[in-house]
C-alpha cells in the first residue's frame, strides 16, 4: 500500500479521516513494513465500512488485515441500534465462528519425542479431516437443533468432555440468543455429517510445544512452562456455517435497497440490527457459532482418545478456546457513555484485558489468552488481552498470519512433498490426505506472523505470552 | 485457443473462478469447471451420475453466484466431485445438470474444500470480441 493515503499517528497507528460518504475514520494498527505489503483493498474497504449506517468510533484494521470479502479480514467494526446500526454477513464471514483451542497435555516434549510418529498417525486415523471426510456423528431434526442452540454445552451432555473444559469457552461455551428455525433446511443437511471434522484449507490440528516465554507472570497463570506440549485446534463451523453465510450475504444483498441502504460493495451485504432480516441473521449466525464450538469440543474429545492411546498419562484440559468471525453484542465506550453494541470481528480475536467480567476468575488478572495461528510449521503465539485495547479497538487482536501470496502461486512455487520433506528435516510431522493442498499452505505462503504479533503488542492490542512451535501438524 | 475455456485468478486469501464461452450458458459452465478445478482436475473426474440444478436470482451476476452455491451444495451434501456441466439460461432462471461421481480420495487427490462462491469480483459481461465472461471469487 502506497503510504502517502495514510495519515501516519504513530510508530504503529495509522488513519484516514472520513471523506466522501465515511462516517467515521479508519485506524490501521501495523507497522511500516506489513503496511507496505498490505493490498491496498485494505484501505477501500476499511472506506466502504467505515460508511455503513450506525457505525460507531472508527473502522479498525488489525496487523494481518488483507483483502476480505466487503470487510478486510482482519477488520473490527460495531454498531449502534439506536442510531440505524447494522448487522452485515460479510462483516462475520462465510466460517462462521471459525477460532482457535488449545489444550495443555500435561506432557513436555521429552515425553512426546519418542512417540511423535504414533501420535501423528494416530491423530491422522482418528480425527476426519478434508475433502469428502465424514464424523461419526449424524445429526438430524430435534438433535441438530439441539447442537444449534447448546454448542459446546450439548456436545458435553454428550459425554464430548466435560463441565470444566466449558469455563474456557468463550461464553461459556454456548452462546445465547441462537434461533435454529431461521437455519435453512440446506445449511442443516450440509453439516449432517460433518460434526466433529477438521475441514480443509488452512485448518489444523497441531501439536505445539512451548519454545520461549516473554511474559513469566502471565505464563504461570495460563499454566505454561517452556518445553510444554499443547494440542491446538484451529477450524470453524463446516458446511453449516458455510451456508448460512451464503445465503445471508445474498438475501442482504438483495434487500439492501428496500432497507434504504446504499451499499459501495456487493459484498458489503447488511441489514438493520432492529428488522426482520437482521434479526433472523442474528439468530442464524448464533447458532452457526453453537455449531463451531460444538464442532470444537468434538474434535477435543476426538484428541483426547488419541492421546489415550499413545501417550496415556498425558491429561488434556482447555487452555482457552477463540473465536475470530463473529458478531457479538458488547458493552462499550462510545462518546463518553457505555453503550451495548453489536461488534463485527472479521479474522480478528476479541482480547478482553485484565478485570473483565466474562473472564473466569484464575484469568481475570491477567487478561484473556488470545490464540493466534501462524502458518504450518512456522510458530504460533499465545497473546493476552490488554486494558488499552477497549480505547483502541473494542478489545480486539490480530488473528493469524495472513497470506503473502496466493493458492495458485504457492502452487506453482512448490509441491506438497517438498514441503513436508522440508518440515520433516526441521522435526514437524505433517499428515494430509492432499499433498496439494500442503503445497497451497506452505509456510512461505503466508507473512511473517512474528511481525503480525509484535506490531499487535506495539500497539498495544495485545501483550506476548508464549511462543509456540509444531512438531505434529494434522492439515485437512 | 478454444473459444470456450476456464481459469483461475489470484485473491489474497481464496482464488478466483473464470468461464469465458462463446453464450452466457457456456461461461456458466466453465465457471463451474474452475470451481471443480479448484478441488481437483475435472478430467479426473467421470460423469457416472447426473445431478439436476435450477436457478433464479434478480439478475444475471446473481444467478452465476447462485448457480456455483448450489453446485458446492450438491458436492457437499451427495460428497460428489463434478467433471461436467449443461447450463440453459432464460432470462434470469437456470436449469443446469452436473455430471459427476463420489469423491474417491485416491482418485481425485482432493485438494480443499470450497465453502461458497462470493459477490467479489462478481461479473457476467459481453466482451469486446463478442465472447461471455462468468467469474467471481470463492472462499476456500
Amino acid at each position: 500500500m502506497d503510504l502517502s493515503l495514510l495519515e501516519r499517528e504513530s510508530e504503529s497507528v495509522w488513519r484516514v479521516e472520513p471523506t466522501g460518504d465515511m462516517r467515521v475514520p479508519g485506524i490501521l494498527y501495523a507497522d511500516e513494513s506489513l503496511v507496505r505489503e498490505m493490498d491496498e483493498k485494505v484501505l477501500e474497504q476499511l472506506r466502504n465500512v467505515a460508511s455503513l449506517p450506525g457505525i460507531v468510533r472508527a473502522a479498525y484494521a488489525m496487523p494481518d488485515a488483507h483483502w476480505g470479502y466487503g470487510f478486510p479480514i482482519g477488520g473490527v467494526a460495531a454498531f449502534d441500534p439506536d442510531e440505524g446500526g447494522v448487522v452485515s454477513a460479510g462483516g462475520v464471514g462465510f466460517d462462521i465462528s471459525c477460532g482457535v483451542r488449545s489444550l495443555h497435555t500435561g506432557l513436555t516434549l521429552d515425553d512426546v519425542r519418542p512417540k511423535q510418529k504414533a501420535l501423528a498417525d494416530q491423530l491422522f486415523r482418528d480425527i476426519p479431516a478434508g475433502v469428502g471426510s465424514a464424523g461419526r456423528i449424524r445429526l438430524d431434526g430435534d438433535a441438530m437443533d439441539a447442537m444449534l442452540r447448546g454448542g459446546a454445552h450439548w456436545a458435553v451432555e454428550q459425554g464430548y468432555g466435560t463441565r470444566e473444559d466449558l469455563e474456557r469457552i468463550e461464553e461459556r461455551g454456548c452462546m445465547r440468543g441462537a434461533e435454529p428455525e431461521y437455519v435453512s433446511e440446506r445449511a442443516k443437511a450440509r453439516q449432517r455429517d460433518e460434526m466433529g471434522t477438521l475441514g480443509s484449507g488452512n485448518h489444523y490440528l497441531e501439536i505445539q510445544h512451548v519454545a520461549e516465554i516473554f511474559d513469566r507472570e502471565a505464563a504461570e497463570a495460563f499454566g505454561l512452562e517452556e518445553g510444554d506440549i499443547l494440542a491446538t485446534i484451529h477450524c470453524g463451523s463446516r458446511g453449516l456455517g458455510h451456508q448460512i453465510g451464503t445465503e445471508f450475504l445474498r438475501d442482504m444483498a438483495a434487500a439492501a435497497a428496500k432497507h434504504g441502504i446504499h451499499l459501495p460493495d456487493r459484498e458489503l451485504a447488511c441489514a438493520p440490527i432492529r428488522s426482520e432480516l437482521g434479526q433472523i441473521y442474528l439468530g442464524a449466525m448464533r447458532a452457526g457459532i453453537n455449531c463451531a464450538l460444538a464442532n470444537r469440543q468434538i474434535i477435543t474429545h476426538l484428541t483426547r482418545r488419541a492421546f489415550e492411546r499413545v501417550l496415556p498419562k498425558a491429561v488434556l484440559t482447555v487452555l482457552y478456546d477463540v473465536s475470530h468471525n463473529t458478531c457479538k453484542v458488547e458493552r462499550h465506550a462510545v462518546n463518553g457513555e457505555e453503550k451495548e453494541v453489536f461488534v463485527h470481528r472479521k479474522g480478528a480475536t476479541r482480547a478482553f484485558g485484565p478485570g473483565h467480567p466474562d473472564l473466569p476468575p484464575e484469568l481475570r488478572d491477567v487478561g484473556q489468552p488470545v490464540l493466534i495461528g501462524g502458518s504450518m510449521g512456522t510458530e504460533s503465539y499465545v497473546l493476552r488481552g490488554t486494558r488499552e485495547s477497549e480505547a483502541l479497538s473494542f478489545s480486539s487482536s490480530c488473528h493469524g498470519a495472513g497470506r503473502a501470496m496466493s493458492r495458485h502461486q504457492a502452487k506453482r512455487t512448490w509441491s506438497g512433498r517438498e514441503v513436508v520433506d522440508e518440515l520433516a528435516r526441521r522435526g514437524i510431522i505433517v499428515r494430509s490426505p492432499s499433498m496439494r493442498g500442503v503445497a497451497e499452505e506452505a509456510p512461505l505462503a503466508y507473512k511473517d506472523v512474528r511481525a503480525v504479533v509484535d506490531a499487535a503488542e506495539r500497539a498495544g492490542l495485545s501483550r506476548k505470552v508464549a511462543r509456540v512451535e509444531p512438531i505434529v501438524c494434522i492439515k485437512g | 485457443m478454444r473459444e470456450s475455456r476456464y481459469e483461475h485468478f489470484p485473491h489474497d486469501a481464496d482464488v478466483g473462478v473464470r468461464g469465458i464461452g462463446a453464450s452466457p450458458a457456456e461461461a456458466f459452465e466453465e465457471a463451474a469447471l474452475a470451481l471443480t478445478a479448484v478441488i481437483t482436475d475435472p478430467v479426473r473426474v467421470d460423469a457416472a451420475e447426473r445431478v439436476e440444478i435450477r436457478c433464479e436470482a434478480p439478475d444475471i451476476e446473481l444467478l452465476l453466484a447462485d448457480f456455483l452455491n448450489a453446485v458446492i451444495y450438491e458436492m457437499a451434501t451427495r460428497g460428489m466431485l463434478f467433471g461436467r456441466y449443461e447450463v440453459k439460461i432464460e432470462g434470469a432462471s437456470l436449469e443446469a445438470a452436473a455430471f459427476g461421481e463420489r469423491v474417491d480420495v485416491e482418485k481425485h487427490r482432493p485438494i480443499v474444500e470450497a465453502k461458497g462462491a462470493t459477490l467479489t469480483s462478481l461479473r457476467v459481461e459481453q466482451r469486446a470480441d463478442g465472447t461471455w465472461l462468468a467469474q467471481c471469487v470463492v472462499d476456500v
